[in-house]
C-alpha cells in the first residue's frame, strides 16, 4: 500500500492527540472554486475535512470529485458516502475510485430521506444500510475481496468511520447501536451536533461502561449557532436534534448583533467541557455555511496548532 | 391483502370515451374488502359513467359483473361467452386481475379501474397501511415480527436511523418509526439483546431485483 | 298540524338514513331526479349511533361523483331533523324545493328528451 493513502486522521488519533475535523458542502454547480475557498479557510486548523454526499438529499457536485479537489490542494478529505443513492455495485466501484486517488478516510451513512430534497419523487436504493457499508469497506480493505468474493487488485486502504446520534430515539438502544457499528468494523465516529451535554455525557458513560471507547475513536460533533432563529429551528424542525431550552434562551436573550459571537462562545465552551469527557478523542466542527469561523473556534478551544504528522 | 384505491373517474373516462358498450368487472376478494373494486364500487362506477355519457348525449351500454376472483382461470372463464361483446372491459381488480383478464382475452381492450397500492391490513374502516413488500425472504423472525423493509422509509436492516423522534419517522410525523416498534416489541419479549445481532447484507434476488418471480410446487402439480 | 310543503318532493322512507348508500343516490339521478336530499336524525341522536354520520359521508361521496361527471354535486344534500319536528320539516322541504328549482332540471333528463 502506498504511503500517501495512509490517513493522517488515523495517525493523529492513534498517537493520542485530540483530532479536529470539519466539513464542506459541495456547491450546486460545477465550479470547484466554492469548495476550494472553503477548504482554504480551514485547512491549517483541522486534520481532515468531510465532504458531504448530497446532504439533505439536495443534488450537488459529487462528494468524490470534491474530495479529489481537496486532495490535490493538500487537504485530507473524508469521503462521505450514503447508501440512499447507490447499489452495492456502485458503492464498491466508488470506493475503488476514491482509493485510486488515495482518499484515505470514509464516513458511511444511510443518508437523509429523499423526500427532504430536490427530488422527492425519486427512488431510493438502500440495497445495504450504513452498518453493512462499513462491513463492505472493511471486507474490501482487510480481506482484499469484493462482496462477490473475487479478489481486488490493490485493495482500498481507508480509515472507516460512521455517524452516531446519541439524541435520537429510542435512547436506550443508542449505546447498543454504537456497539453494533463497532462490531461491523467502524474505526471512528462523528456524532450528531451536541447541545445537550448532560445527555451526551450519559451516553458516553454507557459507551465507556461497555468499553466501546477503547475500540472506536469518538469525535464529538459541534455546530455553532449563527442566530437565535437557527437555534429555534434546530430545536423544532430538525428530527433527532436535542437543543435544551436554556441554550435557546441564552441565544434569544442576547442582542441580535451579538448572537453570532454568543453562538461561537457556546460552541467553544462545549468543546472545553467535552474535552474532559472520557472517550472523546476529538471534535467534528460543522460550521454550516460558516466555515470562516472554524479557525477562531479551533484557536479559542485551545486546539491550535494542529499536531504535525509525517 | 392487496390494498387498492379507486382511480379518478375522469381518468377512466379518458380510457373509454370512444366506447359504445362497456363491461365493468369487479372482484370479490381484496379490492372488495378495501372498498375499491367490489360489487358496490362496480355499481357506482357504472352509474357514474352512464350518467356521464347521457349528459354528453350518448347512450353507452354499461354492464356490471363481479367475479369471485380475477386472478384464477376458473372464475375468469365465467365471462368467456360475453367478453367479446364489449368495446372495452374496465377491471376493478388489482393489477394482477387486470393483467390476467388481458392475458386471457387477448384481443379485448382492458383498462385498470384502480391503483394497486400495497400489501397491507385494515387499521380501521377507511384506513389501510402497508405491512409487507413481498421480498421473498422473510426476516420477521429477527425483527420481532415487524418488517423494517416494508415499514422503515429507508428499509434499514440495522436501524433506527438518527431521524427517529418520539416513536415517529422523520419522513412523516404520522408514520411510526418501524425500529421503535421493533425495539418496543423486543423489549416486551425480553429479547432486546437480539437487536445487537448484525443483520447480514440482504439477498435481494428473491425481491423484484431478480426479475419477475415464480413459485413452482412440483408436489402440487399433476 | 296541516302543514303544507311542495308536492313535487317524493318521500322515500328508510329504516335509518345510514342505509342510504351512494349508489341509491346516484341511481335516483340516473333515473332523472333533479335533486336528492337525505334527511337524517339530529347529530348525536341516531338510534344506531352513527347512521346519520354515515349518511353524510355517502352524500359527500355522491357529490364528488356528480361534480366530476357534470351533473353538479349541489343537487345532492343532507339535512338533520328530529322526527317529531313537523314544522321544521316543512320549512326544510320548502328550502330544498327552492334550491333545486334554482338549479333547474337534471341535465340528463334534458339530454334524454333531446334524444327522444
Amino acid at each position: 500500500m502506498s504511503d500517501t493513502a495512509r490517513s493522517k486522521l488515523q495517525r493523529i488519533l492513534s498517537e493520542g492527540h485530540l483530532a479536529v475535523t470539519s466539513e464542506c458542502g459541495p456547491p450546486r454547480g460545477s465550479d470547484p472554486e466554492a469548495i476550494k475557498e472553503k477548504a482554504e479557510m480551514i485547512k491549517d486548523y483541522v486534520d481532515a475535512v468531510n465532504v458531504t454526499d448530497n446532504q439533505t438529499s439536495v443534488t450537488r457536485l459529487c462528494s468524490m470529485a470534491a474530495c479529489i479537489h481537496l486532495k490535490l490542494m493538500g487537504v485530507e478529505p473524508v469521503l462521505q458516502m450514503v447508501t440512499r443513492d447507490r447499489n452495492r455495485i456502485a458503492i464498491q466501484s466508488d470506493i475503488l475510485g476514491a482509493a485510486s486517488f488515495d482518499i484515505p478516510n470514509m464516513l458511511c451513512l444511510s443518508g437523509d430521506h429523499q423526500s427532504f430534497g430536490d427530488c422527492p419523487q425519486g427512488q431510493n436504493v438502500h440495497d445495504i444500510d450504513s452498518m453493512q457499508l462499513v462491513q463492505t469497506v472493511r471486507m474490501m480493505r482487510d480481506e482484499g475481496k469484493f462482496l462477490g468474493g473475487a479478489e481486488i487488485k490493490r485493495p482500498p486502504n481507508m480509515f472507516v468511520g460512521a455517524a452516531a446520534n446519541p439524541f435520537a430515539d429510542p435512547f436506550e438502544i443508542r449505546v447498543p447501536r454504537l456497539a453494533k457499528k463497532v462490531a461491523a468494523g467502524t474505526e471512528f465516529i462523528q456524532t450528531q451536533c451536541i447541545y445537550n451535554l448532560d445527555k451526551f455525557e450519559e451516553w458516553m458513560k454507557g459507551v465507556c461502561d461497555r468499553g466501546l471507547h477503547e475500540k472506536v475513536h469518538i469525535l464529538a460533533g459541534v455546530t455553532p449557532f449563527k442566530s437565535a432563529g437557527m437555534a429555534k429551528f434546530m430545536k423544532k424542525r430538525v428530527p433527532g436534534m436535542d437543543v435544551p431550552d436554556e441554550v435557546v434562551k441564552r441565544m434569544s436573550d442576547t442582542p441580535k448583533e451579538k448572537q453570532p459571537e454568543e453562538g461561537i462562545n457556546i460552541c467553544v465552551e462545549s468543546i472545553e467541557r467535552l474535552k474532559s469527557v472520557e472517550g472523546v478523542h476529538g471534535f467534528h466542527i460543522m460550521a454550516i455555511e460558516w466555515e470562516g469561523k472554524v479557525p477562531e473556534i479551533v484557536e479559542r478551544a485551545g486546539l491550535y496548532p494542529r499536531p504535525k504528522i509525517d | 391483502m392487496i390494498i387498492a384505491e379507486k382511480k379518478p373517474i375522469e381518468e377512466i373516462i379518458g380510457y373509454v370515451d370512444d366506447c359504445g358498450k362497456l363491461l365493468i368487472l369487479g372482484c370479490n376478494e381484496c379490492v372488495t374488502v378495501c372498498e375499491a373494486g367490489g360489487k358496490k364500487e362496480v355499481g357506482i362506477l357504472a352509474s357514474a359513467l352512464r350518467m356521464y355519457f347521457l349528459n354528453q348525449g350518448r347512450e353507452v351500454k354499461i354492464d356490471e359483473i363481479t367475479l369471485e376472483r380475477q386472478c384464477d382461470h376458473e372464475y375468469l372463464e365465467e365471462i368467456r361467452d360475453v367478453a367479446d361483446q364489449y368495446d372495452a372491459i374496465v377491471s376493478l381488480a388489482c393489477g394482477v386481475g387486470v393483467q390476467f383478464v388481458a392475458e386471457k382475452y387477448h384481443s379485448q381492450r382492458v383498462y385498470p379501474g384502480v391503483n394497486t397500492c400495497f400489501l397491507g391490513a385494515t387499521e380501521e374502516r377507511g384506513r389501510w397501511s402497508e405491512r409487507c413488500q413481498a421480498c421473498g425472504t422473510c426476516i420477521l423472525a429477527y425483527t420481532g415480527g415487524i418488517c423494517p423493509i416494508a415499514r422503515c422509509a429507508k428499509r434499514l436492516l440495522n436501524g433506527p436511523c438518527g431521524g427517529s423522534s418520539n416513536g415517529k419517522c422523520e419522513v412523516n410525523p404520522e408514520l411510526d418509526c418501524a425500529w421503535q416498534l421493533i425495539i418496543d416489541r423486543l423489549k416486551a419479549l425480553g429479547r432486546l439483546e437480539d437487536y445487537e445481532k448484525l443483520l447480514e447484507i440482504k439477498d435481494w434476488s428473491t425481491d423484484r431485483a431478480g426479475g419477475p418471480r415464480k413459485v413452482v410446487r412440483e408436489d402440487l402439480q399433476i | 298540524m296541516r302543514l303544507t310543503y311542495p308536492t313535487s318532493l317524493r318521500i322515500i322512507r328508510v329504516p335509518c338514513s345510514g342505509k342510504v348508500d351512494i349508489i341509491h343516490i346516484l341511481r335516483a339521478f340516473e333515473k332523472g331526479a333533479d335533486g336528492v336530499c337525505v334527511i337524517g336524525c339530529r347529530e348525536g341522536e341516531c338510534h344506531f349511533k352513527t347512521g346519520n354520520f354515515r349518511a353524510r359521508r355517502h352524500v359527500e361521496q355522491a357529490q364528488t361523483v356528480l361534480d366530476t361527471i357534470g351533473i353538479g354535486g349541489e343537487r345532492a344534500m343532507m339535512y338533520n331533523l328530529s322526527s317529531g319536528d313537523g314544522p321544521l320539516f316543512a320549512k326544510y322541504a320548502e328550502e330544498i324545493y327552492e334550491k333545486i328549482k334554482a338549479l333547474g332540471p337534471n341535465p340528463i333528463r334534458r339530454q334524454k328528451k333531446h334524444a327522444a
